[in-house]
């Protein structure tokens, strides 16, 4: 057993659950985006606002969003422990990413809520 | 042909090197890889590898022939040398302590957090623990390793983390033990195989079925793991 304190819910079990949910997720916003913008060939400002004004699609890109963030933090986390040996740079690295993470939540939301 | 040698002796090197040696083959033979390096130990003595059984067995003389481990002496050398050139180092990501020989602590250690051994607390009966065939054969596949870590040294998890993630050796055997009708300490192997690092450093990239001698699938084995994980957690 491998004690690790800065891994996304301890387990590698979970960690592993997470990554693949998160996965279903993102791959069905990035189908249905893709799938959007192929079905709308006049696609204009207005109607992309009326889309992301839709309290269901607030729903499923805020999901999106917090999934990128759990499937982001894993990944980098895991290829940190992988390539970055010196514990301080491991911790400047990963501090890096969860604020990078962290800000992209925050500014997701402010967007998708100041449409 | 041209062979090529990674030489280290710490005692007198400053640093590995690679010797060209040019060797005819007797006869133009088919021989195997440990034959040529006993044909190159002829030329310098000085040359050091292990083996013993040169059969295949013992998991003695794993080396890395033309960039693919395997075992020197069940390796003809139809089966790796191209254009003339054979390139010998030793099994990538452990200790060199010379030439061909490598330091496997780091291997045996993970060998051994798996408890690699039968765990039975109910009364031992009379004669001895009778398995059915069919939960005898839930071993075939898995009983075969030899621990000459062809497979554990063929992988990049291993290469990051040799003192954290167990590699595809030690898998194969917690997944031996995991599966055998008799031993009663699942749960506790289970528990103690589920953080970051033991199991899940796999990313099936499968170099471990690529390299294996003896033909196992340790890849199987560790999702095998992960299925039992995951059906007895809620």
């Amino acid at each position: 057993m491998v004690t690790s304190i800065t891994s996304f819910g301890r387990s590698g079990l979970y960690d592993w659950m997470i990554q693949r949910v998160t996965a279903v997720v993102l791959l069905a916003f990035t189908v249905f985006m893709i799938g959007y913008m192929l079905f709308s060939p006049d696609l204009d400002y207005q109607q992309w606002k009326e889309l992301f004004e839709c309290t269901s699609m607030r729903i499923f890109t805020l999901m999106a969003l917090l999934s990128m963030a759990a499937h982001a933090w894993i990944g980098m986390w895991s290829i940190s422990t992988d390539y970055i040996k010196p514990t301080g740079f491991r911790f400047l690295f990963q501090s890096a990413c969860g604020l990078l993470t962290f800000i992209y939540v925050v500014w997701g939301i402010q967007i998708l809520w100041g449409v | 042909m041209l062979v090529s040698v990674y030489r280290y002796n710490p005692e007198i090197d400053d640093a590995p090197y690679m010797q060209d040696i040019h060797i005819d083959i007797p006869g133009g033979k088919d021989i195997m890889v440990l034959d040529l390096l006993q044909l190159l130990k002829d030329k310098d003595p000085t040359l050091g590898y292990r083996r013993s059984c040169r059969e295949g067995v013992c998991g003695s003389d794993g080396m890395n022939m033309n960039g693919l481990n395997g075992l020197a002496c069940i390796t003809p050398l139809s089966e790796v040398v191209e254009n003339d050139n054979l390139v010998l180092r030793p099994l990538p990501g452990l200790p060199v302590i010379r030439d061909l020989v490598v330091d496997m602590s780091q291997f045996y250690k993970q060998y051994e957090k798996i408890k690699p051994f039968l765990i039975n607390d109910t009364p031992p009966p009379a004669i001895e623990r009778l398995q059915s065939p069919e939960e005898r054969a839930e071993l075939d596949g898995l009983y075969e390793c030899i621990l000459c870590a062809c497979c554990s040294t063929a992988c990049p998890s291993f290469w990051w983390n040799p003192d954290k993630f167990i590699g595809p050796s030690g898998l194969l055997q917690a997944y031996r033990f995991l599966a055998d009708s008799r031993d009663t300490a699942t749960t506790e192997r289970l528990a103690d195989l589920d953080d970051p690092f033991s199991v899940f450093r796999c990313h099936g990239i499968m170099n471990c079925v690529n390299v294996c001698p003896k033909g196992l699938n340790p890849t199987k084995a560790i999702g095998k793991i992960r299925n039992m994980l995951i059906s007895q957690a809620t």
